[in-house]
Protein backbone atom coordinates (compact mmCIF):
# COMPACT_ATOMS: atom_id res chain seq x y z
CA UNK A 1 0.00 0.00 0.00
CA UNK A 2 2.75 2.54 0.85
CA UNK A 3 3.71 2.00 -3.05
CA UNK A 4 0.83 3.52 -3.91
CA UNK A 5 1.20 6.41 -1.45
CA UNK A 6 4.10 7.42 -2.90
CA UNK A 7 3.12 6.81 -6.75
CA UNK A 8 1.15 9.46 -6.02
CA UNK A 9 2.74 12.14 -4.07
CA UNK A 10 5.04 11.80 -7.18
CA UNK A 11 2.27 12.57 -9.45
CA UNK A 12 1.36 15.51 -7.63
CA UNK A 13 5.26 16.57 -6.99
CA UNK A 14 5.58 15.91 -11.15
CA UNK A 15 2.00 17.70 -12.46
CA UNK A 16 3.00 20.64 -10.39
CA UNK A 17 6.14 21.47 -11.77
CA UNK A 18 5.22 20.92 -14.99
CA UNK A 19 1.76 22.67 -14.80
CA UNK A 20 3.08 25.28 -12.92
CA UNK A 21 4.22 28.39 -15.47
CA UNK A 22 0.91 27.08 -17.81
CA UNK A 23 -1.28 28.03 -14.66
CA UNK A 24 -0.70 31.83 -15.57
CA UNK A 25 -1.86 32.35 -19.28
CA UNK A 26 -0.87 35.88 -18.44
CA UNK A 27 2.37 36.08 -17.15
CA UNK A 28 5.27 37.15 -18.99
CA UNK A 29 8.76 37.07 -18.76
CA UNK A 30 11.41 39.37 -19.01
CA UNK A 31 14.07 39.83 -20.97
CA UNK A 32 16.83 37.92 -19.23
CA UNK A 33 14.78 35.09 -18.36
CA UNK A 34 13.32 34.46 -21.87
CA UNK A 35 17.36 34.57 -23.15
CA UNK A 36 18.22 32.14 -20.53
CA UNK A 37 15.35 29.29 -21.47
CA UNK A 38 17.06 29.19 -24.32
CA UNK A 39 19.87 27.03 -22.88
CA UNK A 40 17.87 25.06 -20.98
CA UNK A 41 17.63 21.43 -22.97
CA UNK A 42 21.61 22.09 -23.60
CA UNK A 43 22.19 22.72 -19.98
CA UNK A 44 19.86 20.20 -18.55
CA UNK A 45 20.23 17.15 -20.97
CA UNK A 46 23.90 17.76 -21.19
CA UNK A 47 24.17 17.48 -17.71
CA UNK A 48 22.25 14.23 -17.21
CA UNK A 49 24.11 12.57 -20.62
CA UNK A 50 28.41 13.44 -19.23
CA UNK A 51 28.11 12.10 -15.75
CA UNK A 52 25.62 9.00 -17.58
CA UNK A 53 28.70 8.69 -19.89
CA UNK A 54 31.45 9.12 -17.36
CA UNK A 55 30.02 7.51 -14.44
CA UNK A 56 27.30 4.72 -15.88
CA UNK A 57 26.74 3.18 -12.22
CA UNK A 58 26.55 6.89 -10.95
CA UNK A 59 29.19 6.38 -8.45
CA UNK A 60 32.58 5.25 -10.16
CA UNK A 61 34.63 7.64 -12.63
CA UNK A 62 34.71 4.83 -15.95
CA UNK A 63 37.48 6.58 -17.30
CA UNK A 64 38.48 3.36 -19.56
CA UNK A 65 38.36 1.41 -23.01
CA UNK A 66 35.93 -1.07 -21.68
CA UNK A 67 33.16 1.46 -20.57
CA UNK A 68 31.03 1.07 -23.74
CA UNK A 69 28.30 4.10 -22.28
CA UNK A 70 31.59 6.25 -22.96
CA UNK A 71 32.32 4.85 -26.17
CA UNK A 72 28.99 4.76 -27.61
CA UNK A 73 27.93 8.11 -26.34
CA UNK A 74 31.16 9.59 -28.34
CA UNK A 75 30.08 7.78 -31.32
CA UNK A 76 26.36 8.88 -30.83
CA UNK A 77 27.68 12.47 -30.74
CA UNK A 78 29.77 11.91 -34.16
CA UNK A 79 26.62 10.44 -35.84
CA UNK A 80 24.28 13.25 -34.36
CA UNK A 81 26.95 15.88 -35.60
CA UNK A 82 27.09 14.54 -38.88
CA UNK A 83 23.95 13.45 -40.04
CA UNK A 84 21.57 15.52 -38.05
CA UNK A 85 18.83 12.78 -37.99
CA UNK A 86 17.20 12.28 -34.57
CA UNK A 87 16.54 8.60 -35.56
CA UNK A 88 19.57 7.73 -37.27
CA UNK A 89 21.02 8.95 -33.95
CA UNK A 90 19.13 7.11 -31.70
CA UNK A 91 18.95 4.10 -33.44
CA UNK A 92 22.71 4.29 -34.32
CA UNK A 93 23.70 4.73 -31.08
CA UNK A 94 22.02 2.10 -29.70
CA UNK A 95 23.19 -0.26 -32.14
CA UNK A 96 27.21 1.16 -31.76
CA UNK A 97 26.45 0.73 -27.41
CA UNK A 98 24.85 -3.54 -28.07
CA UNK A 99 27.57 -4.25 -30.50
CA UNK A 100 31.13 -3.41 -28.13
CA UNK A 101 28.82 -4.56 -25.38
CA UNK A 102 28.36 -7.52 -27.41
CA UNK A 103 32.30 -7.68 -28.34
CA UNK A 104 33.54 -7.23 -24.94
CA UNK A 105 31.38 -9.98 -23.81
CA UNK A 106 29.59 -7.47 -21.72
CA UNK A 107 26.41 -8.92 -22.63
CA UNK A 108 24.57 -12.23 -20.84
CA UNK A 109 23.79 -13.76 -24.47
CA UNK B 1 -3.45 21.54 -42.41
CA UNK B 2 -6.49 20.29 -40.81
CA UNK B 3 -7.00 19.08 -36.67
CA UNK B 4 -6.22 15.24 -38.02
CA UNK B 5 -3.34 16.12 -40.58
CA UNK B 6 -1.73 17.94 -37.62
CA UNK B 7 -2.41 15.22 -34.77
CA UNK B 8 -1.26 12.48 -37.24
CA UNK B 9 2.03 14.81 -38.31
CA UNK B 10 2.91 14.64 -34.38
CA UNK B 11 2.57 10.98 -34.28
CA UNK B 12 4.98 10.42 -37.36
CA UNK B 13 7.43 13.36 -35.99
CA UNK B 14 7.39 11.03 -32.77
CA UNK B 15 8.70 7.81 -34.31
CA UNK B 16 12.57 8.78 -33.56
CA UNK B 17 11.74 9.66 -29.42
CA UNK B 18 9.50 6.04 -29.55
CA UNK B 19 12.85 4.50 -30.89
CA UNK B 20 14.47 5.91 -27.89
CA UNK B 21 11.70 5.32 -25.46
CA UNK B 22 11.35 2.27 -25.89
CA UNK B 23 14.30 0.54 -24.38
CA UNK B 24 14.13 2.67 -21.58
CA UNK B 25 10.29 1.77 -20.55
CA UNK B 26 11.72 -1.70 -21.18
CA UNK B 27 14.46 -1.52 -18.54
CA UNK B 28 12.31 0.13 -15.81
CA UNK B 29 9.54 -2.16 -15.47
CA UNK B 30 12.06 -4.87 -15.53
CA UNK B 31 13.47 -3.14 -12.49
CA UNK B 32 10.96 -2.44 -10.86
CA UNK B 33 9.31 -5.68 -10.83
CA UNK B 34 12.85 -6.99 -9.78
CA UNK B 35 12.61 -4.12 -6.67
CA UNK B 36 9.49 -5.64 -5.41
CA UNK B 37 6.81 -3.70 -7.08
CA UNK B 38 3.93 -5.53 -8.16
CA UNK B 39 2.60 -5.50 -12.27
CA UNK B 40 0.05 -2.45 -11.34
CA UNK B 41 2.83 -0.63 -9.23
CA UNK B 42 5.29 -0.38 -11.75
CA UNK B 43 2.60 0.47 -14.74
CA UNK B 44 0.57 2.87 -12.56
CA UNK B 45 3.93 4.48 -11.36
CA UNK B 46 4.37 4.94 -15.30
CA UNK B 47 0.76 5.67 -15.99
CA UNK B 48 0.35 8.12 -13.34
CA UNK B 49 3.93 10.13 -12.66
CA UNK B 50 5.29 9.40 -16.24
CA UNK B 51 8.81 10.82 -15.78
CA UNK B 52 11.10 8.41 -17.07
CA UNK B 53 14.65 9.46 -14.99
CA UNK B 54 12.59 10.40 -11.57
CA UNK B 55 11.29 6.53 -11.83
CA UNK B 56 14.02 5.09 -13.09
CA UNK B 57 16.60 6.84 -9.78
CA UNK B 58 13.65 6.13 -7.21
CA UNK B 59 13.82 2.60 -8.00
CA UNK B 60 17.19 2.34 -7.06
CA UNK B 61 16.25 4.32 -4.13
CA UNK B 62 13.56 1.90 -2.94
CA UNK B 63 16.04 -1.10 -3.86
CA UNK B 64 17.82 1.00 -0.94
CA UNK B 65 15.29 1.28 1.32
CA UNK B 66 15.16 5.16 1.06
CA UNK B 67 12.51 7.11 3.47
CA UNK B 68 9.50 8.19 1.52
CA UNK B 69 10.80 12.12 1.91
CA UNK B 70 13.80 11.25 0.36
CA UNK B 71 12.03 9.62 -2.77
CA UNK B 72 9.80 12.38 -2.96
CA UNK B 73 12.87 15.48 -2.37
CA UNK B 74 14.52 13.45 -5.05
CA UNK B 75 11.94 13.59 -7.63
CA UNK B 76 11.11 17.17 -6.76
CA UNK B 77 15.15 17.97 -7.78
CA UNK B 78 14.91 15.45 -10.98
CA UNK B 79 11.97 16.75 -12.14
CA UNK B 80 12.29 20.58 -11.29
CA UNK B 81 13.64 21.05 -14.92
CA UNK B 82 10.10 20.90 -15.96
CA UNK B 83 9.40 24.23 -14.62
CA UNK B 84 11.70 25.82 -16.91
CA UNK B 85 10.24 23.32 -20.18
CA UNK B 86 7.04 24.86 -18.89
CA UNK B 87 8.40 28.12 -18.60
CA UNK B 88 9.38 27.57 -22.24
CA UNK B 89 6.18 26.34 -23.87
CA UNK B 90 3.64 28.92 -21.60
CA UNK B 91 3.46 31.41 -24.76
CA UNK B 92 1.99 28.79 -27.06
CA UNK B 93 -0.24 27.30 -24.38
CA UNK B 94 -1.41 30.75 -23.11
CA UNK B 95 -4.72 30.58 -25.37
CA UNK B 96 -5.41 27.07 -24.76
CA UNK B 97 -8.42 26.59 -22.37
CA UNK B 98 -7.94 24.99 -19.12
CA UNK B 99 -8.50 21.43 -19.77
CA UNK B 100 -5.77 21.72 -22.91
CA UNK B 101 -3.40 23.07 -20.54
CA UNK B 102 -3.43 20.39 -17.89
CA UNK B 103 -3.29 17.53 -19.65
CA UNK B 104 -0.60 18.84 -22.08
CA UNK B 105 1.12 19.87 -19.07
CA UNK B 106 0.70 15.94 -17.38
CA UNK B 107 2.39 14.97 -20.76
CA UNK B 108 5.16 17.22 -20.69
CA UNK B 109 8.55 15.01 -21.04
CA UNK B 110 11.73 15.95 -22.18
CA UNK B 111 10.91 14.08 -25.14
CA UNK B 112 7.95 16.02 -25.92
CA UNK B 113 9.22 18.95 -25.15
CA UNK B 114 12.06 18.30 -27.72
CA UNK B 115 9.99 17.66 -30.51
CA UNK B 116 7.04 20.46 -30.01
CA UNK B 117 9.71 23.26 -29.20
CA UNK B 118 11.16 22.49 -32.70
CA UNK B 119 7.76 22.53 -34.30
CA UNK B 120 7.37 25.80 -32.98
CA UNK B 121 10.82 26.90 -33.62
CA UNK B 122 10.10 26.25 -37.32
CA UNK B 123 6.51 27.22 -37.65
CA UNK B 124 5.66 29.76 -34.96
CA UNK B 125 2.55 29.70 -33.47
CA UNK B 126 0.14 28.59 -36.16
CA UNK B 127 -3.55 27.70 -35.39
CA UNK B 128 -4.37 24.06 -34.15
CA UNK B 129 -0.82 23.45 -33.32
CA UNK B 130 -1.78 22.33 -29.83
CA UNK B 131 -3.25 19.13 -32.23
CA UNK B 132 0.33 18.20 -33.15
CA UNK B 133 1.27 18.94 -29.80
CA UNK B 134 -0.94 16.08 -28.70
CA UNK B 135 -0.33 13.89 -31.47
CA UNK B 136 2.87 14.31 -30.19
CA UNK B 137 2.45 13.82 -26.17
CA UNK B 138 0.00 10.59 -26.39
CA UNK B 139 2.04 8.60 -28.87
CA UNK B 140 5.02 8.72 -26.22
CA UNK B 141 2.66 8.28 -23.39
CA UNK B 142 1.19 5.07 -24.91
CA UNK B 143 4.67 4.17 -25.76
CA UNK B 144 6.50 4.79 -22.32
CA UNK B 145 3.34 2.74 -20.54
CA UNK B 146 3.24 -0.37 -22.64
CA UNK B 147 7.03 -0.77 -22.52
CA UNK B 148 6.70 -0.43 -18.77
CA UNK B 149 4.52 -2.93 -19.28
CA UNK B 150 6.39 -4.97 -20.96
CA UNK B 151 9.26 -4.56 -19.56
CA UNK B 152 7.70 -5.81 -16.36
CA UNK B 153 6.43 -9.20 -17.85
CA UNK B 154 9.42 -9.88 -19.57
CA UNK B 155 11.77 -8.70 -17.18
CA UNK B 156 11.31 -12.35 -15.46
CA UNK B 157 11.28 -14.41 -18.24
CA UNK B 158 14.79 -12.48 -20.12
CA UNK B 159 17.41 -13.58 -17.38
CA UNK B 160 19.53 -10.26 -16.55
CA UNK B 161 17.83 -8.20 -18.87
CA UNK B 162 18.51 -5.74 -16.26
CA UNK B 163 21.97 -6.31 -16.93
CA UNK B 164 22.00 -4.85 -20.94
CA UNK B 165 22.65 -1.65 -20.38
CA UNK B 166 18.84 -0.43 -21.98
CA UNK B 167 19.13 2.84 -20.14
CA UNK B 168 21.69 3.72 -22.72
CA UNK B 169 18.52 4.26 -24.47
CA UNK B 170 18.06 7.34 -22.70
CA UNK B 171 21.68 8.51 -23.34
CA UNK B 172 21.55 8.72 -26.78
CA UNK B 173 17.94 10.18 -27.03
CA UNK B 174 18.95 13.33 -25.27
CA UNK B 175 22.11 13.91 -27.11
CA UNK B 176 19.93 13.13 -30.24
CA UNK B 177 18.17 16.51 -28.92
CA UNK B 178 21.55 18.72 -27.62
CA UNK B 179 23.79 18.02 -30.69
CA UNK B 180 21.70 19.76 -33.10
CA UNK B 181 20.85 22.61 -30.81
CA UNK B 182 24.83 23.44 -30.95
CA UNK B 183 24.82 25.81 -33.61
CA UNK B 184 26.77 28.75 -31.71
CA UNK B 185 29.55 29.47 -29.19
CA UNK B 186 26.94 30.30 -26.20
CA UNK B 187 25.46 26.97 -26.87
CA UNK B 188 28.42 24.81 -26.88
CA UNK B 189 29.62 26.73 -24.13
CA UNK B 190 26.32 26.37 -22.15
CA UNK B 191 26.86 22.63 -23.22
CA UNK B 192 30.47 22.23 -21.53
CA UNK B 193 29.69 23.97 -18.63
CA UNK B 194 26.76 22.19 -17.75
CA UNK B 195 28.56 19.05 -17.97
CA UNK B 196 32.09 20.15 -15.92
CA UNK B 197 29.22 21.41 -13.22
CA UNK B 198 27.84 17.98 -13.39
CA UNK B 199 31.18 15.55 -12.97
CA UNK B 200 32.01 18.31 -9.90
CA UNK B 201 28.66 17.82 -8.41
CA UNK B 202 27.88 14.13 -9.06
CA UNK B 203 27.91 13.05 -5.34
CA UNK B 204 26.17 16.01 -3.96
CA UNK B 205 22.60 14.14 -2.43
CA UNK B 206 19.41 14.00 -3.99
CA UNK B 207 20.61 15.15 -7.47
CA UNK B 208 20.94 18.23 -6.10
CA UNK B 209 23.98 18.78 -8.82
CA UNK B 210 22.03 18.50 -11.88
CA UNK B 211 19.82 21.33 -10.87
CA UNK B 212 23.45 22.89 -10.07
CA UNK B 213 25.12 21.79 -13.63
CA UNK B 214 21.87 23.00 -14.96
CA UNK B 215 21.95 26.86 -13.72
CA UNK B 216 25.59 27.32 -14.61
CA UNK B 217 25.08 26.02 -18.34
CA UNK B 218 21.83 28.79 -18.96
CA UNK B 219 24.31 31.78 -16.79
CA UNK B 220 27.10 30.81 -19.22
CA UNK B 221 25.06 30.70 -22.29
CA UNK B 222 23.33 33.63 -21.12
CA UNK B 223 26.56 35.71 -20.52
CA UNK B 224 28.37 34.90 -23.82
CA UNK B 225 25.32 35.78 -25.61
CA UNK B 226 25.15 39.02 -23.82
CA UNK B 227 28.71 39.95 -24.11
CA UNK B 228 28.69 38.82 -27.97
CA UNK B 229 25.98 41.33 -28.71
CA UNK B 230 27.43 44.64 -26.64
CA UNK B 231 30.81 43.54 -28.86
CA UNK B 232 28.48 43.20 -31.71
CA UNK B 233 26.92 46.66 -31.35
CA UNK B 234 30.20 48.40 -29.97
CA UNK B 235 32.03 47.29 -33.31
CA UNK B 236 28.98 48.94 -35.81
CA UNK B 237 29.17 52.10 -33.45
CA UNK B 238 33.23 52.44 -34.92
CA UNK B 239 32.47 51.52 -38.18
Amino acid sequence: MSYWWLIFGMMAITFVLRYSLFAWPDLSFPPLVRQGLHYVPTAVLTAIVVPGMLLPDGEHWALNLSNAYLLAGLATIAIAALTRHLLATIGGGLLVFFLLRWMMGQLPV
Amino acid sequence: MTRKQLFFRGIRDSFAMAVGILPFGLIFGTLAGAAGLTLWQAVGMSLFVYAGSAQFIVISLFGAGASAVVILLTTFIVNLRHVLYSATLQPHASQLPQRWRVLLAFWLTDETFAVVQRFYLLHGDRPLAHWYWLGVASSLYVCWVLSSLVGVLFGQAVPDLASWGLEFAMLATFIGIVVPLLRNKPQVAAALAAGAVALMTYSWPYKLGLMAAAFSGIAVGVVLERRQLATRSGKELHS
